[in-house]
């Protein structure tokens, strides 16, 4: 067992758990966003929730810290070593003859990602932390006694290029999915009769979330 | 047909090599690829210049000798055939062709269009083979019973040349098909399970000791592979490798 980062497959097979885990938490970040759509009671209640249970903020949080830091660090990694197993490149090579844009791109799209996470941790995390740990208030409510979260989210989205900022990060978001669901499944070893199935899966997962959440995005822009 | 070729030049293992043009022309579309260059060779011998050296062998798709980068794409832009295999009516009359070396930093090129694949033999050495008994009570391999499906996926994976067109495509130069190939041909059979655990361990680490990329899932070695070896390939020499782990 020891040492199995130090080998090409365990190091594959490490990307792929750390990839699982973020599309789990991505399915349930949508499912708590979409509640803004649909109720803003219940959105506030479910965010208030999150924010104080004590499993949420000390367990959960810091693995999902955890967890996208080893995913992008082992991406660059990855994309380090795999650089340099070719020291010339060819002067003509036809990706696009055998492999998708996407699947030849992981770093790029993973990158812009990686600048959307910096921009949406400005936006949301550090003030959470602020209020909740700095300032110390763990009440959730704003000076007029009602929950202050669907009200600050609301606030993040009355500027224009913010919201098209989110949007094209979740189109990188898309792209990133469209290769990495089924990848995710073949770097685990899980090739059978539902290889198939999954894949089709997977690119309405790819598409259907961050299409989900533009749609988000955009809602909170035109009704605030 | 007259053809425009861009081809690697390269003196020695140590010259830094370049892309030189040259004009053919009557070329058949029947003639193979390595016919064409053939034919190149001889112009070039006639006008006391150095011929372009690549590597072939049986020049009928099962020695894996042949390579080639042609065009973007190894063996060139037909699927499911080796550059020997490869007509030049697959390419139009007035086309420029770029043939390059196969690319990786495990494949070091020795001369033009020549590389050192012996990095594939080492691998091979770690642990593609089974231990059998020679010494005259050697038992008939059809004696254990073997599933038909399995006999069958372990006769498709034994099928892999070691021609190394799948690191020359892969953008990671990752040799993850081929040692799926060289790992599923044993994993499958009874034969293989006995020293299935050293097997993919020592494999493993030999392929990575050569200095092969990590294999991210791009599909491009299936696409390319001349024998049509399939990405399942690598998910077993995946489950194989985790479950050894695990046991050793
Ligand atoms: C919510 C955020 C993210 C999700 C859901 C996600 C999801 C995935 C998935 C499913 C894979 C395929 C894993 C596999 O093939 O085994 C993957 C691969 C990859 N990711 Fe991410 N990712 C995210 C963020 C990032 C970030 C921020 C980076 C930063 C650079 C990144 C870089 C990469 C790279 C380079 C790969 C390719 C590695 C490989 O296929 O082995 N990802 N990601
Ligand atoms: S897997 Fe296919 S491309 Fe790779 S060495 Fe074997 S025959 Fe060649
Ligand atoms: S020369 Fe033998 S496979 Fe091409």
């Amino acid at each position: 067992m020891s040492g199995i980062l130090n080998s090409s497959i365990g190091r594959k097979f490490a990307m792929a758990l750390s990839a699982f885990f973020l599309m789990v938490f991505l399915l349930q970040h949508f499912t708590i966003n979409l509640l803004s759509v649909i109720s803003e009671d219940t959105f506030n209640n479910v965010s208030h929730f999150m924010g104080t249970f004590w499993l949420v903020q000390y367990v959960l949080q810091p693995v999902l810290i955890f967890g996208v830091i080893f995913h992008f660090i082992m991406g660059f990694v990855l994309e380090v070593r795999n650089r340099n197993a070719r020291q010339i490149s060819y002067a003509k090579n036809n990706g696009n003859a055998n492999s998708t844009w996407m699947s030849r791109n992981m770093i790029w799209s993973g990158l812009a990602i990686l600048a959307f996470i910096g921009l949406h941790f400005y936006d949301f995390w550090l003030p959470e932390i602020n209020t909740k740990f700095i300032e110390g208030d763990m009440s959730g409510l704003l000076p007029n006694g009602e929950y202050r979260y669907f009200e600050e989210l609301q606030h993040k989205f009355v500027d224009v290029w913010r919201v098209v900022l989110y949007c094209i990060a979740f189109v990188f978001l898309a792209l990133h999915l469209l290769h990495g669901f089924s990848s995710a499944f073949q770097s685990t070893g899980a090739n059978n009769k539902y290889t198939k199935g999954l894949q089709g899966f997977g690119k309405a997962y790819a598409i259907i979330i961050p299409l989900g959440f533009v749609f988000i995005a955009l809602f909170h822009y035109f009704n605030h | 047909m007259n053809l425009t070729l861009k081809i690697w030049r390269q003196k020695n293992a140590n010259d830094k090599g370049k892309m030189v043009d040259y004009q053919i022309g009557d070329i058949s579309g029947d003639m193979s690829f390595l016919e064409m260059l053939d034919l190149l060779n001889d112009q070039l011998i006639n006008k006391g210049e150095e011929p372009v050296a690549f590597d072939h062998d049986c020049r009928e798709g099962i020695c894996g000798m042949c390579s080639l980068y042609i065009n973007g794409e190894a063996h060139g832009p037909d699927r499911g055939v080796t550059t020997c295999q490869l007509h030049m009516r697959m390419f139009k009359d007035g086309e420029t062709i770029f043939i390059e070396p196969f690319r990786a930093k495990a494949f070091p090129v020795i001369k033009d269009l020549v590389v050192d694949r012996s990095a594939f033999d080492r691998i091979q050495h770690a642990g593609g083979f089974i231990s059998v008994n020679t010494s005259g009570n050697t038992i008939d391999a059809n004696t254990i019973p073997v599933n038909k499906h399995d006999a069958d996926d372990a006769f498709s994976a034994a099928t892999c040349i070691g021609c190394g067109a799948c690191v020359a495509s892969c953008k990671n130069s990752s040799a993850m098909l081929y040692l799926g190939a060289k790992i599923s041909q044993f994993a499958l059979l009874p034969q293989g399970k006995i020293e299935a655990t050293d097997r993919v361990l020592n494999m493993v680490k030999q392929m990575d000791e050569e200095g092969f990329g990590n294999c991210t899932n791009t599909g491009a070695c299936e696409v390319e592979c001349p024998k049509g070896i399939s990405l399942e390939n690598i998910a077993r020499l995946n489950r194989e490798y985790l479950s050894a782990t695990l046991k050793g």
